[in-house]
């Protein structure tokens, strides 16, 4: 049995070029309601994908990663991710749901019981994306905190202002599994005998202490049934590949060619066995903005045309591929032999590119006998192939 | 039109009431009670579904209290998960303002107006104890007189939230490739002793523009609280002399903040026992509440009147000699019932004058001051009596809080609700589609009467 090659897509608004809301099936009055999200993911589900993610953000969107920058040609505003995945998770059946999480500015007690509870109302299907925010402008939604403006290098060493909001991220992922598994399996005894609903003895305290926040717990929300909803983090630089190699379960990279991907590999392995994480699954996977058509020139003049409504190129901080459907099958096959486990597809235009990665790319692939062909689990974790993990405050 | 009962069903909590020990009793976590207690409300037309929170495991004697159901899950993820399964039933629950930030609060529930098409509905409190800060960033550090300061900014500052889209912004015409007509759209500013916080609101204005405002409280602060900022009060008062006198004190002071008598509606809890004949369910209220208050339990309602360790006190035997410990209640921690206390000597004295009377042991004592059940009878009967009550001015309709998860609605929506129809006190049909049409609220008043922090 070869080993198995994951995919999913991110999801983001009418698509992830700036202009894909004006293309023909754009739907761009709906983004804001239930049935535009829950055709997306019933889309992905059809394709057999591992899971979607759910782009987030509390500032309005803007081209300029510390101001508004006052445009109106582009889509703004979102809703919370969290509860976008909860109102399709009870209409989906195998799929796996990771909404983005802002660490920065919220509490790890309020998450750790959010996603434990999608992971209730998807029976085992929740994830997080775990995300920090060093922009002064959502900073000030907030008031708490004031941050100056980082340089990108800044994620390059530790000590900087923003490598210790990715500290406070990885102290902030330990406090929510830690929640997850401060109620044992077995807690809830209803045992009528002494009058008693659980067994106290297998409730936690937590008791995390750090430079940002101590939390006490036990949790109130009861373990989830995966135990540990995935975690999982985007990351292009050494200190986010740090936070990746300690915290999640699942790491997003943008190599932009497969000596990239090797070495970006590489550093998170390394990272991970630093952490004494080393003997533990931690999928990497690929990012790639798509837009595919049958023809290859099509696929190249849809974007261009998508450019010139924008007013410039797309940028973006992962590859951007135009070609067919058989194309990216190659490159994602390429990646995935490099040592990636698979690839997070970023569709240009929705729906355009989910409907070719679910009937172009994902047949391409099963006919190379390189991916599933039904769904063999009905949890995120068993997609990925983790067993269910024991309770770390467990004794028996 | 007869004066129309507005009916809304509490989702079964962490109180004793909640019986988990009955055969019937399921899961209080697994998303399909939840589905079902929704579905047997939306079948039955009523207004909203309510569920509590609480963020922190309660602890007495200084251990996790391990008597009543224990644990829950997250208000707002359940509610939009529930929008899926539901298309009409309001969809409601408290969310704290003193562990939350306004922005995220107005976030969220801006998504789930959106996601359930118009049914958000919020109730805001507020609590001051470092026993629940311990699980939070901010900690314990709000002093106990700022709570109704904070809970009113916080309010305030959702308004500004909810308020700073018009609705009009998104244009989404392709063609001149103009998504936003307006840049500023989402603007806001808050400078007040809670906060200080602004920028652009990110979620478009939702369906009815700002969620439906619970407010649950009895205390003067509470009523006013609810006179200028709510669309909805919860009480406890269950008698009919109680109930008028509260309803005409709130109604009345709706004038000085420009609101109408209709614009809050004020919706007392009810617990309820049917039977086929009135002695059936006179006999089955009882049984209930030999199971809602155990010996054991009834020991520890005593623990938090009495403020002390009572657990070698007979609950068959009368109540203990000894006096109340006044002063700050450490007994019983994460629990805000014990505040209602606020004279412990004198309920103390109470309880033992009821006791003399009636020849009463402790856990009979402890039944007969927390576990009367509201409206005993046959559905015939039960239905009269609500519909008395709400006729009477003595409120607008109903918490109604079942025993039992997820099936303890059930009879009521298949016995008393199609009575309550027959007696034209009850929508047959939903006519409107969103929680503010439900509850006859009309539209959402302007922001320049949004709630004032002093």
């Amino acid at each position: 049995m070869p080993r198995p090659l994951h995919l999913g897509v991110a999801l983001e608004g009418a698509g992830w070029h700036p202009a894909a809301w004006r293309e023909p099936g754009a739907r761009p009055t709906e983004l804001f309601t239930a049935g535009y999200w829950l055709d997306q993911v019933r889309e992905a589900e059809r394709g057999l994908l591992d899971f979607v993610t759910f782009e987030d953000s509390f500032a309005l969107q803007s081209s300029d990663r510390f101001a508004p920058d006052g445009r109106t040609d582009q889509v703004r505003g979102r809703l919370d991710a969290v509860l976008v995945a909860a109102r399709v998770a009870p209409l989906t059946g195998n799929i796996g749901l990771i909404p983005t999480v802002i660490a920065t500015h919220t509490e790890p007690f309020h998450i750790s019981k959010a996603i434990a509870t999608l992971d209730y109302v998807s029976t085992g299907r929740a994830g997080l994306r775990i995300r920090v925010s060093g922009s002064p402008q959502e900073a000030a939604l907030f008031g708490r905190r004031t941050f100056a403006p980082y340089r990108l290098e800044d994620a390059d060493r530790a000590g900087t202002p923003l490598a210790e909001l990715f500290d406070e991220a990885a102290d902030y992922v330990e406090v929510v599994r830690r929640l997850w598994d401060s109620w044992e399996d077995d807690a809830e005894i209803r045992d009528a005998a002494t009058g008693r609903f659980v067994d106290r003895e297998k409730l936690h305290y937590i008791d995390f202490e750090g430079p940002h926040f101590s939390v006490r717990g036990p949790s109130i929300t009861p373990r989830p049934p995966q135990g540990q909803p995935i975690v999982s983090a985007l990351a292009h630089r050494p200190v986010p590949y740090q936070l990746v190699g300690r915290s999640a379960d699942l790491g997003f990279v943008t190599p932009f060619d497969t000596a990239g991907a090797r070495a970006i590999l590489a550093e998170i392995r390394a990272a991970q066995a630093a952490a004494g994480r080393g003997a533990e699954t931690v999928h990497v996977v690929g990012d790639v903005v798509v837009f595919l058509d049958e023809d290859a020139t099509a696929a190249a003049d849809r974007k261009g045309r998508l450019d010139e409504l924008a007013g410039a190129p797309l940028r973006s901080d992962a590859l951007v591929f135009t070609g067919t459907p058989t194309q990216l099958a190659d490159l994602v096959q390429e990646w995935h032999e490099a040592g990636l486990s698979g690839a997070r597809l970023r569709p240009g235009v929705l729906p355009h590119d989910l409907a070719q990665v679910t009937g172009g790319l994902v047949p391409e692939l099963q006919r190379r006998g390189a991916f599933r062909t039904a769904y063999e689990a009905d949890t995120l974790r068993g997609l990925l192939g983790l067993a269910r993990p024991a309770n770390r405050y467990a004794t028996a | 039109m007869k004066k129309q009962i507005h009916l809304a069903a509490h989702f079964p909590g962490v109180n004793n009431t909640t019986v988990w020990s009955d055969p019937a009793a399921g899961s209080h976590i697994d998303f399909r009670s939840f589905v079902h207690f929704a579905q047997t409300a939306e079948r039955a037309k009523f207004d909203f579904l309510f569920l509590a929170e609480g963020l922190r495991l309660r602890e007495q004697n200084g251990q996790i209290y391990d008597l009543d159901v224990v644990g829950r899950p997250d208000t707002l993820t359940v509610l939009t998960a529930l929008a899926a399964v539901t298309d009409r039933l309001g969809l409601t629950g408290t969310i704290n303002s003193t562990f939350n930030e306004p922005y995220d609060v107005a976030r969220q529930f801006a998504t789930l107006d959106h996601l359930s098409a118009g049914r958000a509905g919020w109730n805001v409190v507020t609590s001051w104890d470092a026993f629940t800060g311990e699980n939070f960033r901010r900690g314990g550090y709000l002093p106990q007189d700022k709570r109704y300061l904070r809970a009113r900014e916080f309010l305030a500052a959702t308004w500004e939230l909810f308020d700073s889209w018009r609705g009009d912004e998104i244009v989404a015409d392709p063609r001149s490739g103009v998504f936003l007509g307006d840049a500023d759209a989402g603007r806001f500013a808050v400078h007040s002793d809670q906060f200080d916080i602004e920028g652009q609101f990110n979620v478009p204005r939702s369906p009815q523009t700002r969620p439906v405002i619970l407010q649950a409280g009895d205390s003067e602060e509470g009523r006013e609280f609810a006179a200028s900022s709510a669309d909805a009060i919860f009480t406890r008062h269950g008698t009919l002399a109680a109930g008028q006198a509260f309803y005409a004190d709130v109604k009345g002071r709706l004038a000085a903040y420009g609101r109408a008598p209709g614009d809050l509606k004020i919706l007392p809890a009810a617990t309820f026992v049917l039977g086929d004949t009135d002695s059936e369910a006179q006999e089955k209220a009882h049984e209930i509440r030999l199971q809602q208050v155990s010996g054991q339990t009834a020991i520890k309602f005593l623990e938090q009147l009495w403020n002390r360790d009572l657990s070698d006190h007979d609950p068959d035997g009368p109540l203990p000699a000894i006096d109340p410990l006044v002063g700050e209640n450490t007994i019983s921690r994460g629990r805000a019932s014990v505040r209602m206390y606020r004279d412990p000597l004198a309920t103390a004295q109470e309880w033992r004058e009821l006791a003399e009377a009636k020849h009463l042991t402790t856990r009979e004592v402890i039944i007969e001051v927390t576990g009367r059940q509201n409206f005993v009878g046959t559905p015939a009967g039960v239905a009269a009596a609500l519909d008395e009550f709400v006729q009477a001015d003595a409120s607008d309709g109903f918490v109604l809080v079942p025993h039992i998860t997820p099936g303890g609605l059930d009879e009521f929506a298949e016995t008393v609700v199609p009575l309550l129809q027959e007696r034209g006190a009850f929508r047959t049909e939903y006519e409107g589609t969103t929680l503010r049409e439900h509850l006859g609220l009309g539209e959402v008043r302007p922001p320049a009467t949004a709630p004032k922090a002093e």
